[in-house]
């Protein structure tokens, strides 16, 4: 399967000017003070596609929204506007009971390995419970089967070693499989992985991104959340870069990482540490914090910490446009300056 | 493939309840042992001894006659023999204990459940439900229940079940709530499985150890509240407990009498029993919380010991020379 | 050449267990820290590099036992246990532990929890004290007047700050540093990573820098050791690392972190690492190396110096093997 699918079917995931706000709670004090509600705009206009066989890096720093995003996508939240279609069919409002059948199309795979298993399901249950929630029972002999087969394809070999451990037996690196084995027994087409490695030890990380680019050549669309550019620009085919709920530039992944639109993106590549000790560059380290979600600069968001802001920033909220200096039409950045 | 036993720094091992948890937890600690050994005897003295001793109401000789050979803890303010009312006692004790910590785990159980799986609205209304239950003075309540409903063994049993739930009731809410929140109860949720899966498959497993601890603590307390309502004469007539032995004693008037064997054995009995199961209790919880075992505030410090044999750094009579031998000079790694 | 600032000379920690097992967490770590010099300790989980550290300032639990010397300007200061390395703690060694910034009182303004070291260890007190913590905030790139403030009006860069603050409050010549950025974002971890750097040019701060993350070290330290198995299999500078690894272990951990602009593979290394409640007969990492030969699973090898301050547990490095290899 190719990497673009062809243009004239719909892509799998196709997310539309999604918005997520979230009220954040006050408090006794704040209520008794009268304190305006707060609103956190953890999600503000986001648009981007997954096609078939594709993987796109969601990147971005804490409170970006990236894993608000993915929430939204697997409709375990309902979205403040904005469309989210998953194979041309619209799934934004749809209820619980209409969401059953996509939720064997639509999986996640978490951050934590450790927590991901149910500590008292052996191998064997967590990955036929899928299987037994969508009824998809079947013979006993034939769950076994794609119960082996889910662990095959995950990378567990021999599978019959596994089926019968529990969690606590089972390094962080192998329980992420099982993880993900449970996520295959339903053949999904959409695997949505927040920091699926990021909690793994280094020697074992590559085995499974390895392991989610084979599920991507096989056909399915990943959409990685991650905060770790190198390993987006390594397994990604394309990048997002995230700030404060909006997506500030978008493209294949080398593009990206080797000739940034945006000043956000250029600052996060250039204090990304390298592993050659001869690579230290200057890092561009923008001052201050990660801002808050609750308080978005107006104009455009990135104005304040922008080494490049002019006033003209504080004005202009930025739509992604391509711009003048990238070298693929599908490359896009939301800088008036880059365009 | 070797287990996943590679922790170098001191191993903090997580609570999680694997199968298997309550018998390592039980079996783990001495004083867990003797607490299950002590309640099981006193249950098998329960079941067994009435069928063994008769009637225990029989006179069987003069009044506060003192422990002999044949009466080894002497006779109560009617005749009879304590060890025989004692071991009746103990039946009815126990069986008010075990089924009033029973309801109180079930309302508890299911308040708690509730408002911790559902949150919001269920869980505000719950939670005021509780508040009015624990606020409610106990032994004033007990007197009015007595004088409404009468005094029997059953509405023993639902009186102190009915008090006591509240504290069943807010551990639940707090352990579910939490619970709720680990990914694999999200990842569950994200694929579909309904409530009632997540409840009974994924939630009610993980707080079981949390039920049985303090269903165990609770059958403590509802043993010592069936005693003290009996001692203040709101008990069931006609049953015989340990709280009933210790009221009849003090209208006999025991104390004017010396007669020390008819009130000091029956509260020896509760007090055992109870401390029994505190201990297994207690045992259990530590178990769920191992931080509890607190390290670091230790009087005791780390030690030092002599060196293995083996030395370390040496040079080599000449320096090998560099010829990239881990491997490819670039130090890129060959694909695997 | 001078008396390095310390030197750790095989130096073991064990633990006892429940069930009578005993783990062997540190199998003999020997190494040493110049003045001024910034240190990287790599490994992955379980391999002991915070047990290490924590030995260096006597922090261990009571299960643990310990063997080895650790001279700290030429004194042993394990030689009597907890005796000798107390009067140092804070004053002459800080650590920054892991999660440190979460590890604040909240109930505790920050600048009360900096003052508390200064006056437990008799540096200074009152008035004075809390001067020099908002001395110690400036320092770290936080205004003195927010000494008044509690944790939680701290954001998360901003309260390892303040722990660094903190730990420098007895104006210690050593700072360990245990995964001090790895919870933060990459932006943040640049300003953290910029501070300690800072302080260890511009107050002559020596720095043990313990981490996973090898870019991290690739950036910061000059000097570094790889860890596993409680053991060093490697240590000398970055750039032989990175650029002549005389380990297999470095290589691979260096091809398996993927970096923005490298190209090749990423490798996974595969196996586990082995179990440290049990004798490890020849190479800890012979099960799962690349380039093993007759003797890696039967003779343990020798930590060799390879190089003008370079040393590695190989082998490969042996003249006197290498010929059969």
């Amino acid at each position: 399967m190719s990497a673009n699918g062809d243009g004239a079917s719909p892509p799998l995931l196709d997310v539309e000017s999604l918005v997520m706000h979230y009220p954040v709670p006050r408090g006794l004090v704040g209520t008794l003070a009268r304190r305006p509600k707060g609103v956190v705009h953890a999600v503000e206009g986001v648009t981007f596609q997954v096609r078939e066989g594709e993987m796109l890096a969601l990147v971005g720093e804490s409170g970006c929204g990236k894993t608000t995003t993915a929430q939204s996508v697997l409709r375990m939240v309902d979205p403040t506007s904005g469309a989210i279609r998953f194979r041309g069919q619209d799934i934004t409002r749809l209820g619980a009971r209409e969401l059953r059948p996509l939720r064997r199309e639509i999986q996640m795979i978490y951050q934590d390995p450790y927590e991901s298993l149910d500590p008292r399901f052996r191998v064997r249950d967590t990955v036929e419970e899928p299987l037994d929630v969508h009824g998809l029972a079947g013979a006993k002999s034939e769950r076994r089967q794609h119960i082996l087969d889910a662990l095959v394809r995950a990378g567990l070999t021999p599978p019959e070693l596994y089926i019968d451990r529990f969690p606590h037996e089972l390094s962080g690196g192998q329980r992420q499989r099982v993880a993900i084995a449970a996520s295959l027994v339903l053949n999904p087409k959409l695997l949505l992985a927040d920091e699926p490695v990021s909690m793994l030890d280094v020697s074992v990380r590559a085995g499974v991104l390895h392991l989610l680019d084979g599920l991507r050549q096989e056909g399915l669309g990943i959409l990685m959340i991650t905060h770790d550019l190198s390993t987006a620009a390594h397994f990604a085919n394309r990048i997002a870069v995230m700030y404060l709920g909006r997506i500030v530039e978008e493209g294949p992944a080398q593009e990206v990482v080797t000739n940034p639109q945006h000043p956000y993106t250029k600052a996060l590549l250039s204090v990304v540490p390298k592993r050659d000790p001869q690579h230290r560059s200057r890092p561009q380290i923008l001052q201050g914090e990660t801002p808050d979600p609750t308080h978005i600069p107006v104009g455009c968001r990135f104005h304040p910490r922008c080494p490049i802001a002019i006033p003209e920033c504080k004005q202009v909220d930025p739509e992604l446009r391509r711009t003048s200096g990238s070298r693929s039409p599908g490359h896009r950045a939301a800088c008036i300056r880059a365009w | 493939m070797s287990s996943a036993f590679t922790a170098a720094e001191a191993p903090e091992v997580t609570a999680e309840a694997r199968p298997g948890f309550l018998r390592t937890a039980i079996l783990g600690e001495r004083q867990a042992i003797v607490g299950i050994v002590v309640i099981v005897a006193f249950i098998l003295i329960g079941v067994i001894g009435p069928f063994v001793t008769g009637d225990p109401k029989a006179k069987v000789g003069p009044v506060f006659q003192p422990p002999s050979g044949s009466h080894l803890l002497g006779l109560d303010g009617g005749g009879a023999d304590m060890v025989k009312l004692l071991v009746n006692g103990a039946r009815v004790s126990l069986l008010v204990g075990f089924a009033a910590a029973f309801v109180s785990i079930l309302i508890g159980g299911v308040v708690g459940v509730l408002a911790g799986f559902f949150g919001g609205k269920t869980d505000i209304a719950l939670m005021r439900l509780t508040d009015y239950f624990l606020v409610i003075p106990d032994v004033p309540l007990m007197i009015v229940a007595a004088a409404l409903f009468g005094r029997s063994l059953r509405n023993i049993i639902l009186i102190i079940g009915i008090i006591y739930w509240t504290t069943t009731a807010r551990l639940l809410r707090a352990q579910v709530k939490s619970i709720r929140e680990r990914i694999y109860v999200r990842r569950a949720r994200a694929m579909g499985a309904g409530n009632s899966r997540l409840i009974f498959r994924h939630i009610l497993p993980q707080v079981a150890p949390l039920v049985v601890a303090n269903t165990v603590l609770l059958v403590a307390t509802a043993i010592f509240a069936e005693t003290f309502i009996t001692f203040l004469g709101l008990g069931d007539p006609s049953a015989i407990s340990w709280g009933r032995l210790i009221e009849n004693a003090f209208t006999d008037d025991a104390i004017l009498n010396n007669a020390w064997w008819a009130i000091v054995p029956p509260g020896v009995c509760v007090a055992i029993v109870v401390l029994a199961a505190t201990m297994t209790g207690a045992a259990i919880e530590e178990a769920l919380n191992p931080r509890l075992a607190v390290g670091h505030l230790s009087v005791r410090r780390f030690r030092m010991r002599a060196l293995p044999s083996i030395g370390r750094v040496e040079p080599p009579a000449t320096l090998p020379p560099s010829t990239g031998a881990a491997g490819a000079t670039s130090g890129k790694g060959t694909k695997r | 050449m001078n008396e390095p600032l310390i030197r750790v000379e095989d130096l073991h920690v064990w633990f006892d267990l429940k069930g009578g097992v005993e783990l062997h967490a540190v199998r003999g770590v020997s190494f040493a820290l110049e003045r001024g010099e910034r240190f990287g300790l790599v490994g992955e989980s379980g391999c002991g590099k915070t047990t290490t550290i924590l030995a260096l300032m006597g922090l261990l639990p009571p299960n643990a036992s310990v063997a080895g010397a650790v001279y700290l300007d030429g004194e042993n200061i394990l030689e009597h246990g907890e005796e000798t390395v107390s009067p140092h703690r804070w004053k002459d060694i800080a650590m920054i532990f892991q999660g440190a910034m979460n590890a604040f009182n909240p109930v505790k303004t920050v600048g009360k929890q900096i003052v508390e070291p200064m006056e437990l260890h008799e540096v200074a007190e009152g008035k004075e004290a809390w001067k020099r913590a908002g001395e110690l905030l400036e320092t770290v790139g936080i205004s003195a007047n927010r000494t008044r403030r509690y944790p939680h009006e701290f954001s998360g860069g901003m309260r390892q700050r303040a722990a660094i603050a903190m730990s420098l409050a007895c104006s210690p010549k050593v700072l360990l540093a245990d995964e001090p950025t790895t919870a933060l974002d990459v932006m943040v971890q640049a300003q953290i990573l910029e501070l300690l750097v800072g302080l260890s040019n511009d107050f002559g701060l020596s720095l043990v820098l313990v981490t996973h993350d090898l870019p991290v070290v690739a950036q910061v330290c000059e000097q570094a050791a790889v860890m596993y198995a409680g053991e060093i299999m490697e240590s000398g500078t970055l750039d032989g690392l990175y650029h002549d690894p005389r380990h297999p272990y470095t290589r691979l951990l260096f091809a398996a972190t993927p970096d923005l602009y490298g190209e090749g593979e990423v490798v996974s290394i595969p196996g586990a690492p082995p179990r440290l409640d049990r004798e490890i007969p020849g190479c800890p990492f012979a099960p799962r190396c690349d380039r093993t030969f007759a003797p890696c699973p039967d003779v343990k090898p020798r930590y060799l110096v390879v190089g003008p301050d370079r040393h590695a547990a190989c082998h490969l490095n042996d003249p006197a093997l290498a010929k059969a290899s």
